[in-house]
């Protein structure tokens, strides 16, 4: 009879920091920009360059630390954990191992209405490598140092997560508490946010450990979930027939849905860490931990018992809205300018996922303001446009954010209130259509669609559906 | 303390220094004496003494999350071996 | 009226008066520089043609008011580890020999804003590794008292330049005994301010917690007079002491009544030369004459601050200069065939032995099993060094000393055992270990005729401790040039 293996998974999610800064000069941390633009002597590694501590790293280090129920680490240090690779300018880079800035956190994780706590092993700070790029021209790499220096922190789980489906909803809260502290956007296929798997399979029962591989290079959330069964498959493989895993470093290939050992013989596995001279200790007080503490913004559960009591929307809405934090902060911006928190919530709810979903985007790459969707919902509710109109309105505003009463003007959609000429638009298409008439007539009360569409076509839509009804009612009836 | 052939061509691994068979045996009989030398060390009890990184104490140096450098690529560059579009040009690294 | 033998200030004092031209001051080094350097190889860099430009510049900033310092116009000579833009800086290795940094060291900027003229850059152990300045990868650079003697090292090129009047004052730094060894075995004088007190900016790193900048000039005046412009906090070094620069000229009065000073025994105890010994017991029986309260004490620790430094040391070491790896400048290998390949030929063929001795010691003692049998060990005893040096200063104002056991050894003597050469730093490391300020300047001369230096140590931050017990010795004799130049008639 064949053994019952199950997967024993830790993560080390590797995050960018929502910084203006690098974490040791004062260049840019903006997302592209042309090759070595946001460079300095500090970020390319020249001699006698120093580094200095950007403080606002430490402090989203702690504000994700105490989301995450960590203890924070009050005398805590950076050390040198020294390798060779073109994209690590000093050949050594700025970490932690020693004294990590947070250590022992939990957060607690739920897969089809199981609840479980994957404690955090620490969280670390640590400086971001340069991007190689492949020259096929030369046959040579090139080295772009701009994300060199990104300040990063490593979120190291303990091996508690025995599922794909475990790492992902782990992934999605760790990332919704980060998102919501405003530390970091978290964007996979940008590589805000990465995630190495830690992974072991044992039988079911054993205490011990099986031997671990280190699964890198995962950019979304579904290379993760077919990494991990294929691992999963492979290293049960190798046991079933009768060899060893080796513990060791691989790379995922998506497209190819596979892994290969990164070995190579010239890379000792051996970082020579020790604590970097050019830096000096960090010592954070309770006062400035209570201050961090104080500033945190409110999380995914607060809020969504404040939405509860302040707004009435269903939990359905609630669970969507606080399921990102772009969206949430879309809503109560929204909600601010003076729109009705149920108006608000249909435009999220409706029209917005769908466009979300026709343009495959996720809620943070959101563009549009919550100040021109105000402005929409007032529009509506003003009738001076009417819902058709409304969603064309929207769309222009998810895709261009553009300022809607002025479009409105611009393109001449406002709503004919003028009741006389929509009178005399109705009569003309009632007389035009005697078939429709009679129908509706004899009792298909549904005949009085197609007359309320030939006239909102003939009004080029600028009309309010329900006046049109109205009148057209009037005049049936005589 | 010995330093075997393996000690040195591991420590060339990690330092990246290619050593000649003559150099590597003048490197086996430096460390070799520079440890026993230093393993001098071992006299002192130093059980709760601990571990000085800096002789003085300073703490919390920061900087503010502002920009202050503008790009200097050019000039940056000036100094690489090889370059190509704006990007130090090195042996490739990929498979 | 010989303008190469005015100390600093002395010069300083006559650019301002208008006694002396700027551009006279420096043609006058630019010229001793062509006479002497076939010699001794002080430099790696003159830079003649900018030198004449900042002279140039300079005087009208003198003429308008603009600069009124005790420096302004004086020409120095600077560390060739110290970064100065769009200069060749080069750390006497070969793997840096083509690079011209972007930026300037802080300590240098500080000069410059006070007016002073840069002559170029001087000769050094590579990396700041070695006690001879036989390690360059320039050749070795001769000490002007005698041209088969090495001038001391690292910073040998500065010391002689001064020694030989080449230039009025030079930059060193110091990681081990890197200013005050040279100033010694060439009878000048130079400070290793207390860890933090100068910017490490721009200071191409060998042990990062160990290294200072400092000045090497004919006296203490002088010495006193350049730390005031150079020691100044720094943003860009984490490491930087926060207060500015205190008032050391202040410091400068022949008073040392009631001030204690301690000699320790174990500085005297085996392997130091007589006539070191003699000349230094012979000064400090002149402060006692002059009213300081001389005793002897026992300081501990001494013989474990060698293997500590050099553990410490070595370790920084091989992370620094891991950036040296033919990607971004310097020495790139001619052929190779992968990445790592290039790696290790470039750093092969681009630094020196004694560059890669300590490197591949450094690497081992931080590799995996090792680093807290050396690397945690070294940094306890450096902790009980320090430990030792603040019992000794609830004693004592100021320690007095030796700065090496022997005066300046015979070029090739100490290449041959890396062991003996590091043993003549055994009054010097303890002191960048425990983060000290220490002075050293001349004493005595040996049997020889070659200079003996004394040294002078202070509690941290207290520099102005040592430059008052070394001004009020320095009073009781007169200063000594080589007497090679008199004979050149110079």
């Amino acid at each position: 009879m064949s053994k019952t293996f199950e997967t024993v998974i830790g993560l080390e999610v590797h995050v960018e920091l929502a910084t203006k800064t690098k974490i040791f000069c004062g260049c840019s941390t903006e997302f592209g920009g042309a090759p070595n633009t946001h460079t300095c002597p500090v970020c390319t590694g020249m001699p006698g360059s120093l580094p200095v501590l950007n403080k606002g790293v430490v402090e989203k280090a702690i504000a994700v630390g105490l989301a995450t129920n960590c203890t924070i680490t009050q005398n805590c240090k950076f050390d040198r954990k020294n390798y060779f690779y073109p994209d690590n300018p000093q050949n050594y880079q700025i970490s932690q191992l020693y004294y990590p800035i947070c250590r022992d956190g939990k957060i607690e994780i739920e897969v089809d209405g199981n609840k479980k706590f994957v404690r955090i092993h620490e969280i670390h700070m640590e400086e971001d490598a340069g991007k190689l790029v492949h020259d096929p021209f030369t046959d040579s790499s090139l080295v772009d140092f701009n994300r060199s220096g990104v300040p990063l922190i490593e979120i190291v789980s303990e091996p508690d997560m025995r599922s794909a489906e475990e790492v992902i909803a782990y992934l999605e809260k760790l990332r919704l508490i980060i998102q919501y502290l405003g530390a970091s956007d978290c964007k996979l296929n940008e590589g805000s946010m990465r995630a190495d798997v830690n992974l072991s399979v044992r039988e079911v029962g054993s205490e011990t450990f099986g031997t671990r591989t280190e699964m890198k290079n995962l950019n979304s959330f579904k290379a993760i979930a077919r990494a991990i069964e294929n691992e999963k498959e492979r290293q049960i493989d190798l046991i079933e027939s009768g060899e060893k895993v080796i513990q060791e470093t691989r790379r995922w290939d998506d497209t190819k849905e596979y892994s290969y050992p990164m070995r190579s013989k010239e890379d000792a596995q051996d970082y020579r860490y020790f604590p970097d001279p050019d830096l000096v200790p960090i010592i954070i007080s309770d006062e400035w931990l209570e201050q961090i503490r104080a500033n945190q913004p409110e999380l995914r559960d607060e809020k969504r018992i404040r939405y509860k009591e302040e707004y009435d929307i269903p939990d359905y809405d609630i669970d969507i809205l606080t399921n990102s934090k772009k969206l949430a902060d879309i809503f109560e911006e929204a909600i601010s300018l003076g729109a009705a928190p149920k108006k608000v919530s249909n435009w999220l709810m409706v029209e917005t996922m769908r466009l979300m979903k026709e343009h495959e985007m996720d809620p943070e790459d959101l563009k549009f303001s919550a100040k021109n969707l105000a402005k929409l919902i007032e529009l509506v509710e003003s009738k001076a446009i009417n819902g058709t109109v409304a969603k064309e309105v929207f769309e222009k505003i998810f895709t261009d954010d553009i300022e809607p009463a002025e479009y409105v003007e611009a393109n001449g959609l406002k709503t004919v209130n003028d009741e006389g000429a929509l009178t005399k638009t109705i009569q003309e298409i009632v007389d035009a259509n005697p078939k429709s008439v009679e129908d509706y007539k004899s009792g298909k009360e549904k005949a009085i669609g197609f007359l309320v569409g030939q006239t909102m076509k003939a009004m080029k839509g600028k009309a309010d559906p329900g006046e049109v009804n109205r009148i057209l009612k009037e005049i049936l009836s005589k | 303390m010995v330093i075997t052939d393996e000690t040195i061509d591991y420590v060339g691994i990690l330092a990246k220094l290619e050593l000649s068979e003559e150099e590597k045996e003048q490197a086996k009989q430096d460390m070799s004496n520079m440890l026993e030398y230093v393993s001098k060390l071992n006299e002192l009890d130093t059980k709760d003494v601990p571990a000085m990184s800096h002789a003085f104490s300073v703490n919390n140096v920061f900087r503010e999350d502002v920009v202050t450098n503008t790009e200097d690529r050019e000039n940056l560059l000036k100094n690489s071996p090889e370059q190509k579009d704006g990007c130090y040009k090195v042996p490739k690294t990929f498979d | 009226m010989d303008l190469m033998s005015l100390t600093a200030v002395e010069l300083g004092k006559k650019i301002k008066q208008g006694e002396v031209t700027v551009i006279d001051a420096t043609k006058a080094c630019l010229e001793r520089i062509k006479k002497l350097e076939g010699d001794y190889n002080c430099f790696v860099t003159v830079d003649e043609e900018g030198a004449l430009k900042q002279a140039e510049e300079i005087q009208k900033k003198i003429d308008n008011g603009e600069l009124a310092g005790p420096l302004a116009g004086v020409p120095v000579a600077i560390k060739d580890n110290m970064c100065i833009e769009g200069m060749l800086t080069t750390c006497s290795s070969h793997i840096l020999d083509n690079f011209i940094p972007t930026y300037t060291a802080e300590a240098v900027l500080k000069l410059k804003e006070a007016g002073a003229v840069i002559i170029g850059k001087t000769n050094m152990d590579e990396f700041a590794m070695g006690s001879t300045t036989e390690t360059s990868y320039f050749g070795a650079t001769k000490n002007p008292w005698d041209v088969n003697k090495v001038p001391g090292g690292s910073s040998g090129g500065s010391a002689a330049a001064v020694a030989a009047e080449e230039v009025p004052y030079a930059l060193g730094s110091d990681t081990g005994g890197s200013i005050r060894q040279p100033a010694a075995f060439c009878g000048v004088t130079g400070i290793k301010p207390t860890y933090g007190r100068v910017s490490r900016y721009g200071l191409i790193a060998y042990g990062s917690s160990l290294d200072q900048i400092g000045p090497i000039a004919k006296d203490v005046t002088d010495c006193a007079t350049i730390l005031e412009v150079i020691c100044q906090h720094d943003d860009k070094d984490s490491t930087s002491y926060c207060e500015a620069a205190d008032d050391f000229t202040s410091a400068l009065v022949d008073d040392v009544k009631g001030m204690k000073i301690g000699i320790p025994r174990d500085y005297f105890a085996e392997g130091i030369d007589e006539d070191v010994k003699n000349n230094v017991l012979a000064a400090a029986k002149k402060l006692e004459e002059k009213g300081a309260v001389v005793e002897e004490f026992d300081l501990g620790m001494v013989e474990y601050a060698i293997p500590a430094y050099y553990i410490i040391a070595s370790a920084e070491a091989s992370s620094n200069l891991e950036r040296f790896d033919g990607v971004k400048y310097g020495y790139r290998t001619a052929e190779y065939r992968d990445l790592h390949n290039m790696y290790k030929k470039t750093r092969s063929e681009g630094f020196g032995a004694e560059v890669k001795r300590r490197i591949m010691l450094g690497s081992f003692v931080l590799s995996s099993g090792y680093y807290d049998a050396y690397y945690v060990k070294a940094l306890q005893t450096k902790a009980l060094i320090k430990k030792a040096f603040d019992e000794a200063f609830a004693k004592y104002d100021v320690i007095l000393g030796p700065v090496a056991p022997t005066t300046a050894l015979t070029i090739g003597e100490s290449l041959q055992d890396p062991i003996k050469m590091y043993l003549g730093d055994i009054y010097t490391v303890s002191v960048n270990l425990a983060g000290l300020p220490g002075i050293s300047l001349p004493c005595g001369y040996d049997k020889d005729g070659m200079p003996v230096g004394m040294q002078l140590l202070g509690q941290t931050f207290d520099e102005k401790s040592i430059i008052k017990a070394a001004y009020a010795f320095e009073c009781t004799r007169e200063y000594k040039r080589p007497d090679a130049l008199t004979e050149r008639g110079l």
